[in-house]
């Protein structure tokens, strides 16, 4: 009896698991399912069977050069990821090894900046950008896409530092490392899981960001979130062309994400219970 | 070479002092126990050697060199710590390499030492395993291998043998006290327990609230302790501290008599007295009992003694081996 109702009660929930998670995918389907149909198609209508036409692809890539968008979308979430590793390991190092009375204070600020508006720094930013000559540059965006992500990078690699034991890190300071070598040879290599969890994280953030690549760039440094936005106002009717568009730059975040789901999910939750 | 030095060293976290300054002197191959409750500022104290703690005073001389101020690396000591402290990503043979790796050796060097130190540790056939594949035993022979390999001045051994079970520990013990005798490095050994005080050390530190109480060889601190925490805190078990008319009679505010020392009869004695718990080990008899006019205490008898709860037996100390202590607590 018991065990029944166990049963029934496990497939509710299942069920109601893939409702939810339907509801939740269902846009990001429908844009795909859109994007193999013709613009006649799309216009027509709610229709969840598309007649399968590769047409949209094509125009897209004829039209805009989706190739170096999604070359930019690669560089700017890769380099910015590195550059924020770079200035985040040592960072969350001296927070989780080195502690102040104030360090939890530090965090915390560095956190309360991402609950601020973008917008409300949106004229300062860019005036910037303009004056130094960053407007439409690699580098500018990349330092930007850095610095945006840099307390939730902090914040995970503190969360995971905090958990390697002190003692191995006094174990290496007696066997004679250095600051560098601590680091290198015994800080990183046990932390890569959480590392990696972080970087993943991190390129996703990036790939997603839409409001500073798509007010900071115009055509050399743009990446796929601009390649989109290329298609929602002078041709805002051509659902079908703008729904490719979309999914071509969805596609490989999207792919990635499904490879690295478990890595992902321990990332986000590390820490939450021991 | 590893002659240690404290002079007036004292360590302080905020306004709590933890040690308020102690002089200390090992010499050069010594096996030196620092033994105490918890709390008692030891591993603070081994620390502080090691260079992980910052002194608030005083100075550390090793072989003649204040290195008072220097990092860890360069004062060479090695450590092993209570938790082993292995680098979990490494091989057996890269964790103990590790120093030498450190140290700019060539591969080769490298790999010599770590096979000479792996076949005095009878790690030979772990060396390509990691930390993880090891039993607790296994794990704390490759921290003692890490800290082998470099030749180190003196070693320093953080309570090592706490996470083990007992008859691991046991044979840990001889493993180290063997490894001394091997090595006649200078050896810095803090732990709780005083048997492994008492069976490995050539002297002991005793230490209660970062103060050294007393300083001596085991059999030192058990013949003459100097004062009530000293002779209450060495042997097993511990001494019986009496207080009142048996010490008044003693010209004494408190006397104190080990279980050992005190002779059992069923006819006639001292102290007239019941017995509690009996303790049946075989090899000896513990018997837990209540003195009249003394108060409880503990008596210990060589083998098997047919000696059970609520029999009456009389107690006669040994006079000979009996300790007395003023009201300051300082053996009299």
């Amino acid at each position: 009896m018991a065990r029944s109702v166990t049963t029934q009660h496990k497939t509710i929930a299942t069920v109601a698991a893939w409702i939810v998670a339907l509801l939740i995918f269902f846009p990001i389907l429908y844009t795909i399912i859109t994007s193999f149909k013709s613009e006649q198609e799309a216009i027509q209508g709610f229709s969840i069977i598309p007649s399968g036409t590769f047409e949209s692809y094509s125009e897209v890539q004829a039209q805009s050069g989706y190739f170096k968008f999604f070359f930019n979308s690669v560089l700017l979430s890769v380099g910015s990821t590195i550059l924020a590793l770079l200035v985040a390991i040592p960072a969350a190092w001296s927070m989780a090894f080195s502690p102040t009375k104030r360090t939890k204070d530090i965090l915390m600020w560095m956190l309360s900046t991402k609950m601020m508006p973008a917008v409300a720094v949106l004229f300062p930013i860019y005036l910037i950008f303009r004056d130094t000559g960053l407007l439409d540059s690699r580098i500018g965006l990349m330092v930007m896409l850095m610095l945006i992500n840099l307390p939730i990078v902090v914040w995970m690699l503190y969360t995971y530092f905090r958990e390697i034991p002190g003692e191995i890190l006094e174990a290496a300071r007696m066997d004679g490392a250095s600051l560098w070598n601590e680091i290198v040879y015994v800080l990183t290599p046990m932390a890569v899981p959480g590392i990696a969890s972080t970087m993943l994280l991190n390129i996703i953030l990036a790939w997603n960001e839409a409001f500073w690549t798509i007010r900071l760039t115009t055509t050399e440094a743009a990446p796929l979130t601009a390649f989109i936005s290329s298609f929602s106002s002078p041709q805002g009717l051509f659902w079908a062309k703008l729904s490719a568009a979309s999914t071509l730059a969805i596609a490989p975040i999207l792919i990635m994400g499904w490879f690295s789901q478990k890595q992902l999910v321990r990332g986000l939750t590390f820490g939450a219970v021991k | 070479m590893g002659n240690i030095t404290l002079k007036n060293v004292s360590k302080s976290f905020g306004a709590t002092s933890i040690i308020p300054g102690l002089d200390l002197v090992i010499e050069n191959g010594e096996f030196v126990v620092f033994v105490g409750p918890s709390g008692c500022g030891k591993s603070t104290l081994l620390r502080l050697i090691a260079g992980l703690e910052d002194t608030s005073g005083g100075s550390i001389n090793i072989d003649g060199r204040d290195v008072t101020g220097e990092a860890p690396a360069k004062r060479k000591l090695a450590m092993v710590f209570q938790s082993y402290a292995l680098y979990p990503h490494m091989t057996v043979a890269k964790n103990i390499g590790f120093p030498l790796k450190m140290a700019g050796e060539d591969k080769a060097t490298i790999d010599k030492k770590v096979g000479d130190a792996a076949r005095v540790l009878n790690l030979t056939n772990y060396l390509e395993r990691r930390p993880g594949q090891l039993s607790g035993g296994q794990r704390q022979r490759v921290a003692i291998g890490r800290a082998i390999v470099r030749q180190p001045t003196a070693f320093l051994f953080d309570e090592p043998l706490s996470n083990l079970d007992a008859a691991l520990r046991g044979t840990m013990r001889l493993e180290i006290s063997e490894l001394h005798h091997q090595l006649k490095t200078t050896m810095i050994y803090v732990t709780h327990d005083q048997v492994e005080a008492m069976t490995m050390a050539d002297k002991i530190v005793v230490l209660n609230a970062g103060n050294i109480e007393q300083v001596g060889s085991p059999m030192e601190l058990y013949k003459t302790p100097r004062n009530l925490f000293v002779a209450g805190f060495i042997g097993s078990p511990k001494m019986n501290l009496i207080e009142g008319a048996p010490a008044a009679k003693n010209g004494a505010k408190t006397i104190g008599i080990r279980p050992e020392h005190l002779e059992i009869s069923t006819t006639a004695g001292e102290w007239k007295a019941i017995v509690g718990v009996a303790e049946h080990l075989g090899s000896d008899t513990f018997l837990h009992v209540q003195a009249d006019g003394v108060g409880p205490l503990t008596v210990r008898a060589d083998g098997e003694l047919g000696v059970h709860h609520g029999d009456t037996i009389y107690l006669t100390p040994d006079k000979a081996k009996l300790h007395r202590f003023g009201a300051d607590g300082k053996a009299i």
